[in-house]
């Protein structure tokens, strides 16, 4: 079996067809086949360009709010007992969620190439939210996909949307959900290649999609490294980094910078969702051993039948309702650098209501599937482990939902 | 190496001095039975048939095929169902060359071993994979061609002359030349004289080797006619959409399809 190697990082350990693995690849019409290697030479040469490290630096600073908040959740920490809680607040970057890094690079390299016009798919809205503030802010024209099952469960965020000039694309076809909404947005790319970059909202999608997502989102885990360094004096023997993970853009941004430390010092937990507690359906193919299977053009582990017809998913969280998720994720579940579980809707809102009775912190259904575990791992383990959260979203996209199950 | 069905279809159609039409219809669409009835019928005026295995997140065809495809699903169509189908068709119609048409998932979850043994004991004669491009493809076209079975490769206008010939090189007998950025069924959005001027740019590049260049991607009978010179016209979304109006208005698709076929030919001669 493949293993992680040491000194490269984890985005460029694909062989030569772009598998990590056995997973990830470039299974795309041909039409794309030239708009995919353009851009892939592009991302390849701005990269290792200094000017332009430096522009996403500038604004991943000024206007994204770098570094975010790294703080200890001493409440939650005392009525646990046990280990430490820290959360690192991800959501306090602009627009309130991680989703910005994606957004701001991708919107970078659409000007660098020329382009006028940016697409991209929304699940939560997250990712269409922030492409949009992206795009006004990078003044490029912008189409956000989104199933319309996923537009009346998140309005807030379609609100935004709209108000930053992005026209939402409604998708009426399958579950009308996020994996629709990739799949539209990536026929509306075979048509418009020529004028149109697009902007995959995760680390899904052929492979050079996955890369410019992870090497986005790593921000997240270079920021933790000086405030780990900067809070303990030294790293601590024992961290857990627990993320939620439905593509698995946040959390391996999160784990990427700790990647090649021992596993015993960094942890790596995934949650997945695991839908309502009496379903059969969820959105979990790590934690429920999904057989390996292509959607949207990568090799991955994904919800589907014997057929390889796609299957349905179900979760309270919007962002996390995907029936596949990244080959990254799927290397890291392979060569055992990680482990994934996942947290049904009911523990997720039970988490988000311990959380917020404790911590002045508001995150998102997505998040809190994170807090679930740590909830449920912290009180076992020794004062001497520091778990991290990442908070990767805030609740307020989620209050139509909350007080329909909370009633607040 | 025995000359395939494909290329007798096209060598037949040289002769009748016209190109060849291809006709794309669902597997299962919007019946079992339905789907066969339909495919017996054009078949007496298509050259190739080509049939779609409907996968359920398809990332290049258009609203028509994708409304088929969903409906050929929720009725429960099987890849069993889809072999089976083919069967009946070649048991009548044994010298009619079937393509079966799809992406990959379907083929990996099968196993590609199992699949091509199965293709080739019903009688298909091509495959068109979309998601599963040159080079990626190199290794089961090979497969393909030792069970006699056509591995049709696609060209875009996106595909660069360097890669065009690289993929020539690799095809079989039958290459398909995606005629715009488009998904299936899209509206032309160039013309005709521009699409086939690329179309015989291509051409003069496969001029020496025996091989027959399709063009499909938003032709209808409104257009066929513009086509007449090359070696084969598709024609898919069209008759989905008919197939779609013909249960709206509880119409029998069998007929309605078949005229719409019928005329295309016509179309062409």
């Amino acid at each position: 079996m493949k293993k992680i190697r040491k000194g490269i990082p984890l985005i460029d350990q694909h062989d030569k067809n772009g598998f990590w693995g056995k997973f990830g690849g470039n299974f795309i019409p041909e039409t794309l086949k030239k708009p995919v290697e353009d851009l892939t030479v592009l991302f390849e040469k701005l990269r290792k360009d200094k000017k332009f490290i430096k522009e996403r630096d500038y604004y991943f600073k000024n206007w994204v709010g770098a570094p975010t908040p790294f703080i200890k959740l001493e409440n939650l920490t005392s009525y646990l007992g046990g280990a430490e809680i820290w959360a690192k607040v991800v959501s306090e970057a602009n627009g309130g969620a991680h989703k910005i890094y994606n957004a701001t690079v991708h919107s970078l390299i659409a000007k660098r190439a020329g382009k006028k016009y940016i697409v991209g798919d929304t699940g939560a809205g997250y990712a269409g939210k922030m492409l949009s503030m992206a795009a006004k802010k990078f003044n490029l024209r912008c189409k956000i996909f989104m199933g319309a099952k996923d537009i009346k469960r998140q309005k807030p965020n379609c609100d935004a949307m709209r108000k930053n000039g992005a026209e939402i694309v409604p998708v009426y076809t399958g579950s009308q959900t996020l994996v629709d909404a990739v799949s539209e947005c990536m026929r509306y790319w075979v048509s418009n290649c020529d004028t149109t970059h697009m902007c995959v909202g995760s680390t899904v999608g052929p492979n050079i999609f996955v890369k410019i997502c992870g090497w986005s989102t790593s921000q997240i885990s270079r920021e933790l490294h000086l405030q780990i360094k900067n809070e303990f004096g030294k790293i601590p023997k024992k961290i857990k980094l627990i993320n939620c993970v439905g593509g698995g853009s946040s959390s391996f941004g999160f784990w990427n910078e700790f990647m090649h430390y021992n596993k015993k010092q960094f942890e790596f937990i995934g949650i997945e969702a695991g839908g309502p507690k009496n379903s059969k359906k969820h959105a979990a193919p790590l934690t429920y051993g999904s057989k390996i299977g292509i959607l949207h053009g990568a090799a991955q582990y994904v919800n589907q039948n014997s057929e390889g017809q796609i299957e349905e998913t179900e979760s309270i969280s919007a962002g996390l309702d995907y029936p596949g998720v990244s080959p990254l994720h799927c290397f890291l579940k392979d060569t055992k650098r990680a482990r994934y579980s996942a947290a049904t809707d009911e523990e997720a809102l039970k988490a988000y209501q311990l959380v917020t009775k404790y911590e002045n912190l508001n995150p998102s259904l997505e998040p809190s599937h994170a807090f679930a575990e740590a909830i449920k791992i912290a009180p076992k383990l020794g004062k001497d482990t520091i778990i991290i959260v990442n908070s990767c979203g805030d609740a307020q996209k989620d209050r139509d939902i909350l007080k329909k199950r909370l009633g607040k | 190496m025995s000359t395939s069905l494909i290329s007798l279809a096209f060598q037949k159609s040289k002769r009748e001095k016209r190109p060849a039409l291809l006709t794309y219809t669902v597997a299962g669409d919007n019946t079992k039975k339905k789907s066969l009835e339909i495919l017996n019928s054009i078949a007496n005026y298509a050259d190739i048939c080509e049939i779609g295995f409907p996968h359920n997140t398809p990332i290049a065809d258009g609203g028509q095929i994708q409304t088929a495809s969903y409906r050929a699903i929720k009725n429960g169509i099987k890849m069993r169902d889809i072999f089976e189908i083919v069967k009946k068709f070649k048991k009548n119609k044994n010298t009619k060359p079937i393509i079966l048409m799809g992406y990959y998932n379907m083929i990996y979850q099968y196993g590609q071993n199992k699949f091509l043994k199965k293709c080739k004991q019903v009688g298909v004669n091509g495959l068109i994979i979309v998601d599963l491009p040159w080079p990626d493809n190199m290794q089961f076209a090979k497969k393909c061609k030792k069970n006699s079975i056509n591995f049709v490769q696609l060209l875009s206008p996106t595909t660069s002359v360097e890669r065009m010939k690289k993929i020539i090189n690799n095809s079989h007998d039958m290459i398909y030349y995606i005629s715009m950025l488009s998904t299936t069924g899209g509206r032309l959005k160039i013309s005709p004289k521009n699409i086939l001027k690329n179309y015989f740019r291509i051409k003069n590049m496969i001029k020496k080797k025996k091989k027959y260049l399709v063009i499909g991607f938003g032709i209808t009978s409104k257009n066929i006619s513009s086509f007449k010179i090359s070696d084969g016209c598709v024609v898919g979304s069209e008759i989905c959409k008919k197939i779609s109006q013909s249960i709206k208005n509880k119409q029998n698709p069998v007929t309605n399809v078949s005229n719409m076929v019928k005329n295309l030919k016509r179309k062409l001669i």
